[in-house]
Parts: structure tokens; sequence; C-alpha cells
């Protein structure tokens, strides 16, 4: 169990397998995640972007330890928790917290700001009531909530102010790594920006790593330093933020980037009628996954399922046509 | 071209409880035949409302309190709701956000089908509506389209409905077509393919299309005209180029200047302060006054619209926004 200096999380082919009843008195497998091999960097920013159903959101729940993995090892401060439940992680399970993409869910409602913030800290730490209080203060001037929010409850804010309190419960026990998952997908235009803004604020301040779980592809172009595009379970494109966007290799990367609209840039042509939906997780051919939608598809890629390849300079791409 | 829907000074107020909210206070515009007009604006700007009113869907405590929507000669605000019910679905027909919700789950998508043609033309025969829909399901794109006719919604993946709802929703040639947020539920290559494919059929059916959405990067693929919305008021309104490229309100400018880019590195997002004001709780003047850059004493009265370089807008600023 070693993990470089640099590295604050290394997973190695995590394995999740959900068990779907498709009648009575048979179920199947289906592959959440399938061998995921992933490094992550001290202070940096990966973001993991792909469609629905892709397994971006059970890659974070497996690394927060809300789901446990079957196979493969994800190794946190020399430990492995791959397989270890929230309770049996111990004090590892402070430094990896979670922001939820639907503020609205994801706060009680009958808890009041100050008991929402109060609590991981009596859960985690020895802190007194005062000094607990303080921390709370701290952490609200860190996030932009008034101090005179607290004693309000979750159901009086709007969406971006819920997800500043989401923010602030995350980040009050000072963690190392920060999972977010969809984290402003939820809220208004205007108040994406506050969101994003001071989640990159925040990062720099408390040197913060963030896993950051999206769809939406500017969005990662903005705020990562490496991106995992992900495709029925698997990785099949790595790279720093430049590669990805500069160059992207992989035909399902491409495709992603041709239907992002964007204002100065016209998506729609007859092309993007070619791009198909993602298929049923269930029952996968042998060959390579994306082959049904891919313009490249030859005889060769049913044949075999290729691996992801390193290609060097930490570039990565599972595509036999590269 | 001929002018086919005009909507002038039209109000939809609910009277709540806590107060009257005026969800769609004073607003006029018109769409040209074959035109597709976007509608933006953030949650609770009154987007949807002004859909939902121009096929007078409003429950109480919601009434249309004045206005006209002129349709073909008609006010469609005076028409007796056996006349509406004509219109709906047939010459006017609107496409909602989630698919699941639109489409009955214990009836086939075929039968579905048939009954929205046979109810607006009630001469047509069961083999003709039928041979019909299955045509329709054709232009959207659904494979099979025979075999297709007789599954149930659930069978169906969320972009698979929402061509069924968009097949449905065309099947009667209507001349106004309203998609209130039709690919906010649906993944990017999906959302592109939706998108498209309303371009295209609504060019070809020669139909009107009013597309309500948050998204601006979605209005700028599709929209001929644009009217932005902001606490129930249009603050912005004119052609594509001019709204998005040189826009002259400074919640325009904030809303486009706050999109992450794919073509174009930034450090920091531009980021509009503070949230849309309570419909309940509006400024005295300007609604926009508390978030803007450049509001001053001036700002205390609402701005009269005027016309400046080919679009409406609704600011005091404009000379120094130029």
């Amino acid at each position: 169990m070693s993990q470089s200096q640099a590295d604050i999380l290394k997973i190695e082919n995590v394995e999740k397998i959900f068990e779907i009843k498709v009648s009575s008195f048979k179920s199947k497998n289906l592959y959440a995640l399938n061998k995921i091999t992933l490094e992550v960097e001290r202070g940096k920013t990966i973001s993991v972007v792909g469609e629905s159903g892709c397994g971006k959101t059970t890659l974070g729940k497996v690394v927060s330890g809300l789901y446990q993995a079957e196979k493969g090892t994800i190794v946190f401060h020399d430990q492995d928790i791959a397989q270890k439940k929230p309770q049996q992680r111990g004090l590892l399970q402070k430094d990896i917290q979670m922001i939820f993409q639907d503020p609205y869910s994801s706060l009680n409602p009958r808890k009041k700001v100050r008991d929402i913030l109060e609590q991981p800290l009596k859960i985690h730490t020895k802190l007194n009531k005062e000094e607990r209080m303080a921390t709370i203060e701290k952490t609200c001037a860190d996030v932009g909530i008034d101090l005179g929010y607290l004693s309000r409850y979750p159901h009086q804010f709007s969406g971006g102010q819920r997800q500043r309190i989401a923010i602030a419960r995350a980040i009050i026990l000072n963690p190392e790594l920060v999972i977010a998952d969809e984290p402003i997908s939820a809220l208004d235009v205007s108040i994406q920006a506050q969101v994003l803004n001071l989640m990159m604020d925040l990062q720099e301040k408390l040197n913060l790593t963030y896993l950051f779980i999206t769809h939406d592809i500017s969005v990662v172009k903005h705020l990562s330093d490496y991106v995992a595009v992900m495709y029925l379970g698997e990785i099949v494109e790595y790279g720093t933020k430049e590669q990805i966007f500069s160059n992207p290799q992989h035909p399902y990367t491409k495709m992603l980037f041709l239907a992002v609209p964007d204002i100065d840039n016209p998506i729609l042509s007859e092309k993007v009628l070619e791009t198909g939906e993602i298929p049923s997780p269930i029952d996968l051919p042998d060959g390579c996954y994306f082959a049904g939608r891919c313009p490249l598809k030859d005889a060769d890629c049913e044949k075999e399922h290729p691996p992801l390849v390193d290609k060097g300079n930490q570039y990565k791409v599972r595509c036999i046509k590269v | 071209m001929s002018e086919m829907l005009r909507v002038e000074n039209l109000n939809t107020y609910f009277d709540t409880r806590k107060g009257l909210v005026k969800a769609v206070d004073g607003i006029s515009f018109s769409i040209d035949k074959g035109e597709i007009l976007g509608i933006v604006g953030e949650s609770g700007a009154g987007k949807s409302i002004t859909g939902f009113s121009l096929i007078n869907l409003i429950d109480s405590p919601g009434e249309i309190v004045a206005g006209h929507i002129f349709f073909d000669d008609r006010d469609l605000v005076q028409l007796s709701e056996d006349e509406l019910s004509k219109i709906r679905g047939g010459e006017i027909s609107m496409i909602f956000q989630d698919p699941q919700m639109s489409l009955n789950p214990v009836i086939t998508i075929g039968k579905q089908l048939i009954e929205t043609v046979t109810y607006h033309n009630p001469e047509t025969s069961k083999q003709a509506a039928y041979k019909k829909a299955v045509e329709m399901l054709e232009l959207v794109g659904m494979p099979a389209p025979e075999k297709r006719m007789a599954s149930y919604p659930h069978q169906l993946s969320g972009g698979m409905k929402q061509r069924v709802v968009i097949a449905m929703a065309l099947i009667n040639s209507p001349q106004l077509l309203i998609a209130d947020e039709p690919t906010t539920a649906l993944d990017v290559t999906i959302q592109a393919q939706i998108l498209f494919l309303m371009k295209k059929l609504t060019k070809e059916f020669g139909s009107s299309l009013i597309l309500i959405t948050h998204d601006i990067a979605v209005v700028a693929q599709m929209c001929d005209k644009i009217a932005v919305m902001y606490a129930g008021r249009i603050v912005e309104y004119g052609s594509n180029k001019d709204v998005l490229y040189n826009p002259k309100h400074p919640y325009t400018k904030g809303l486009i200047q706050c999109l992450p880019k794919l073509n174009e590195e930034k450090d920091r997002l531009y980021q509009i302060p503070g949230v849309m004001p309570s419909l309940l709780h509006l400024p005295e003047g300007c609604y926009f006054s508390d978030r803007c850059p450049y509001a001053d004493d001036e700002c205390n009265v609402y701005p009269e619209t005027k016309t400046i370089e080919g679009r409406l807008v609704s600011c005091h600023k404009v000379k120094q926004i130029s």
C-alpha cells in the first residue's frame, strides 16, 4: 500500500457490480465501474465526464464510501478504503467530503443551518461548544453565508445559498479531498458562476483536491487540471485538460465535444444525428463498447475489447484506431 | 413574412395567500410564420408561465388579468375552454421538459399518437392515422417505428420518449409549437439531436416555434429572435445577433459573460452578484438594480422600454453599457 507523495488518491482496477433482476429467477450483472484506474494529484482538480449512466456518480460514491467496491483498491493515506464502509474508515472518512447535485434534497429540512454545520464537528472533532461555533463562523465567512442566517432552515434559502451551505458542510472539517457530483447543474445560470468561483477560491485557500463529476463540458474546460472521460463504466480517455481539449483522440470524446452548444459555435447539423444513444449497460459486447456508435468502427473493433493504452505524458486512451 | 402570433401587454397574476404575484407583468412580443423565438431567463422569471398563458393552461389561483394574444385573427384570451381545447394539440401544440410526464404510462405510444390525430380530425380513418403516426415517428428518428408503435413509454429511453413527444406535437402540423425546456433533462449528445430535429421539422412544416429555456447557448443555436425575461418582464427583445453579440441590457450582458466557454480561457468567471428578487418583494424601481453594476438613483424608477439599435430594451443605462 504505497502511493507517491504527489498523489492523494490512487484508484486501481476498481469494480462496482450491481445485480439487476431481469426476471423472477434470473439476474444479470451490471458493471457500473469496470476496472477503473485513476490517480488524483494533491491540490488539483480532476473532472470525470460522460453521459448519464456512464458510472461517473458511482465512482464518486465508491470513493466517498457510500458504495463499497467489489474488487480493486483505492489507496488513501496508505490505506485501502475501496471495500470499507464509512464507519470502518475511521478518521480517514473526515478527509473525504462530498457535495451533491441537488441542494434541495441534500440538506435536512428539519435542521437549522447551525445544526447542519455543527453535526460533522460533533462527530469528528473534540471541540467544545465555543470552538465549534468559532469554526462555523469562520467557515461561513469563507463561503459567504451571513451569520444572521444560522438560525434559519434550508427552505428559507435560494438554491445558490443552499449550495453554499452544502459546500460549507463539506469543508468545515478541513478535508483534503472534496467530491463534487454535479454541484452546479441544479442552479440557475447566473448562480452557477458564483458557485464555481467560490469553489475555485476555496481550493486555492484551503489547498483542496477536487474530484469533479459533471456532464457539462464547458465547466470541465474551465476548472479542471485533468480530465477522465467515461463510457459505460470505463475510462476511455484520460489526460491533462490541454491534451483532452486541444487534441481529443477517442471518437467518443470527439462526439461529446461536437454536441456541446456554445454561443460562438454552431453545432446543429446533420452530423449530430449520427451520434446515437448510449446502449444498455447490461450484456455488453465482447469488443469495444463504443463500436455501435463509432464512425471509425470496423471488424477489428468487435473482436477484442480494447485496453486503456498509456501513451506517455500521463495520456491514456482506449481505442485501437488512434 | 406574415405575423403568426402577437402578444400584447399580457399580464398573468397569481393571487396567493402571501400576496399578489405578477408572474407575467405586461409583456409584448410577436412571432412570424416559420420563425423561432427564444425566451430565456432564470427560474421564476415567468418564462414558463408565459408559455402556459399562450394556450391558457393557467390554473387557479393564476389568471390572465389583462392583455391580448392574437392568433389567426382571434384573441385567445377571449376564447372559451371548448374552443381552446380544439386549438391545443392542433394549431398550437406544446412540448414540456419531462417527456415521462407528458406521455400516458398505460397506453401505447401508437395509440396516443393516433388519438392526437383523430381528436382534431375526426374524419380521418384509423388506418390513415396509423400511417401518419408511423411516418411521424420515422421523421423524428425513431428506429423501427412500426415496432415502436406498440411500445409503452417506460420501454423507451428519455431521448426516445422526447422524440415521441415531438412527433405527437407535430403530427397535426401545428402553426405554432411551444417548447418548454425540451432538452434540459437530456444528455448533450441527445440534446443536440433533439434540437436539430426540432429546428429542421419546424422549418419543414412551416411552423413557428417558441423555445423556452434557461440555456442561452441553446437559444444561440436555435433562435431567430430572443426575449430575455427577468422577474416577470421582458428586459431585452430583439434579433439573435443583436441580443447575443451586442447586448444592451446589463442582465443579458451578465448572463452571456458568466458562461464558461469552450474556445476561451478565463481565470475567473464573471459573476452577477445576488439573486433574482422574490416576485412578492420586488424593488421600487428597476428590478435588476440590486444586482446591476451600473445602477444609481436614476434606477429607482422602472425604466421605459426603448428601441435601441434595432432591439427593445428596458434600462436607463444603455448609453453607458454600449
